[in-house]
């Protein structure tokens, strides 16, 4: 009987994986088609990834996409550690609920919700007070990095809900001041962490279309936008070929992250093991 | 430039600067301290571009479409005397309730996300169960092939569907290769492809929360269970389900509430009677260029939404408190 619910259980991990996996292997396979039609087989050939590094359009899109996600994931990071610091360590400090809730909506709340809201925002501000100006890159930041600190908060604050306090406390009342603390002690810890919330960040605004649409101005039009616009008209083999190099960044700088990460963690674990057999615990 | 512009410029960069300088000195003023000062940037950042956009939202809505820049009317004027004058108009409400568009809209939305979710929820719950079932080596490498897709690109995984779905895309193609079917079936363009593209995409939302937590669930349970002579079917659906019903409800909940304002996926996949309001709304909003009317489908959505995400936050507090 369990044998049997076991080869259940497998079946759908196989099958569920090839669901996940199919459509992205077809996008990378398709990109190597000689032909135009994508469905058809005309042998293979590297010739649109030439003409993709060749597309003035395409390239200052990603050369955009890339400088906001940069930033994007460095205000996000800033901003959701500490939001995620106050939801683990700060107890229920006045305001908290409401803090929660504006820690969760951003998370499920739809995009063209936000990307309707915060446009009404920068108008309205526009208007009243003379800021923003233009409507562009600085606009897509804010928007993008509000929609990213709440992941980040989330991830860091599970993060330290799984280390020990009493560290932090220890330190403090041997006398250290707080932010050495969080230097010293904290910040290693949740470390991982950071990293995790700084690349999901990174590819959340990397791959933004809806909120990046509303908010943006004119001449400003980012990765998710061009492709979008040329995706509405069709399938293009160019496209594929953008999205294979996607997909082998995104595996190369996730498995890097991944080692590093591991080893990392191993060696904080032997130096913890190490510091308790030097104090005589073992 | 011209000089009238450039003096125009001048004169609102110096009233920017002029601002900045209150704001600090305002900034200052209040204690914020240390540990005030952690809560307080993220507090003040969220309020401010979460929480007080959906104020303007409401107060657009309440105004009416004029040919202008902004292309609405006021809804506070300063014509005479020291009160400001209120013109609120609840035309676009109105407006919404009287054509059946709205309504098939938001009704047809909220359906296919509860079929999405329910699509999620049975292909992505064995697959939970077998990821936390699965030896601890295996099971991290299964986790981060979950995760991975969720990293490349939304977009173009959307946009491999259409090819995949298309006329002559490939599952047509190798059907009718395989003399299954005589002609290609109409796959792409319809509810059909909407709910593939919509489970495909949130599928490893579901997976995510059920795994945490599946991979907690105290196996001793089910050996009681077995000890005593339950059969295993019969365990699971007394032990382990009623037991992994927060993971259920976070999981559905993640994937329930971005699908009803799904955009990208009925735009791509759906066909042109794909009714969903995620698209209403931008067409209202971008190609109608009718503001009031959009924000006042924003407000009704955020008031459809409204009941799950509050679900969700109490589970989310619910899981929080036990782990604590």
């Amino acid at each position: 009987m369990g044998q049997r619910r076991s080869i259940f259980v497998l079946t759908c991990l196989v099958f569920g994986f090839a669901f996940l996996y199919g459509p992205i292997l077809s996008l990378i396979v398709y990109s190597f088609n000689e032909s135009k039609l994508v469905s058809v087989w005309a042998g293979f050939s590297t010739k649109w990834y030439g003409e993709l590094i060749q597309n003035e359009q395409i390239l200052s899109a990603a050369f955009l996409s890339l400088r906001i996600a940069f930033i994007t994931a460095c205000i996000a990071v800033t901003l959701g550690t500490m939001a995620g610091m106050a939801l683990a360590r700060y107890g229920r400090f006045r305001g908290r609920t409401l803090f929660t809730g504006l820690i969760t909506g951003p998370l499920v709340m739809p995009d063209v919700i936000i990307g309707i809201s915060l446009l009404l925002l920068f108008v309205t501000s526009a208007e009243w007070l003379g800021i923003p100006g233009s409507r562009g890159m600085p606009t897509i930041i804010i928007a993008h990095a509000t929609f990213c600190l709440a992941y980040v908060a989330v991830i860091v604050q599970s993060r330290l809900s799984s280390v020990d306090v009493s560290i932090e406390e220890a330190a403090l009342d041997l006398g250290a001041r707080p932010w050495k603390v969080f230097f010293t002690i904290t910040l290693p810890i949740i470390a991982p962490a950071l990293v995790a919330g700084w690349l999901l960040s990174f590819t959340l605004s990397l791959d933004d279309l809806v909120i990046a649409s509303f908010v943006s101005g004119p001449g400003s039009s980012t990765l998710p936008m061009v492709v979008f616009s040329k995706v509405r008209l069709g399938v293009s083999p160019m496209i594929n070929a953008l999205a294979t190099i996607i997909v082998a960044i995104v595996t190369v700088a996730v498995v890097i992250a991944g080692v590093l990460m591991h080893r990392a963690e191993n060696r904080r674990q032997a130096d913890i093991q190490q510091a308790l057999a030097r104090a005589g615990y073992q | 430039m011209s000089v009238a512009a450039r003096k125009e410029q001048a004169r609102s960069d110096g009233r920017v600067s002029a601002l900045g300088k209150a704001t600090w000195r305002a900034l200052r003023r209040l204690p914020l301290k240390g540990r005030s000062a952690v809560v307080a940037a993220p507090y003040i950042w969220l309020g401010l571009f979460f929480l007080v956009p959906f104020i303007i939202v409401l107060k657009i809505s309440l105004s009416q479409m004029i040919v202008a820049r902004p292309p609405f009317t006021p809804l506070l004027t300063w014509t005479e005397g020291w009160w400001p004058q209120v013109q609120a108009y609840l035309d676009n409400y109105v407006w919404l309730l009287q054509d059946p568009l709205y309504w098939i809209a938001y009704l047809n939305s909220v359906k296919i996300a509860l079929i999405s979710t329910l699509g999620c929820l049975l292909i992505g719950y064995p697959m939970a169960y077998g990821i936390a079932k699965a030896p601890a080596t295996a099971r991290t490498l299964l986790l981060l092939m979950v995760i991975l897709p969720f990293w490349t690109s939304f977009l173009l995984r959307v946009y491999a569907w259409i090819g995949i779905l298309k006329q002559n895309g490939l599952i047509n193609n190798v059907l009718m290769w395989l003399g299954i079917i005589p002609e290609p079936l109409a796959m792409l363009h319809n509810d059909f492809s909407v709910y593939v593209g919509i489970i495909y995409s949130y599928l490893p939302f579901m997976i995510l929360p059920l795994y945490a937590n599946l991979e907690k669930m105290d196996v001793s349970l089910l050996e009681a269970a077995a000890d005593l002579g339950c059969k295993p079917w019969k365990a699971f659906l007394s032990v382990t389900l009623p037991l992994s019903l927060p993971g259920i409800v976070a999981g559905s909940m993640l994937v329930f509430i971005p699908a009803v304002g799904e955009f990208v996926i009925p735009e791509l996949l759906g066909g042109p009677d794909t009714l969903m309001i995620g698209r209403v709304l931008w067409n209202e909003f971008f190609n109608n260029r009718d503001w009031p009317v959009a924000s006042a489908v924003t407000i009704v959505l955020i008031l459809v939404l409204v009941i799950p995400i509050v679900i969700f936050q109490r589970q989310q507090a619910k899981t929080q408190d036990v782990l604590e």
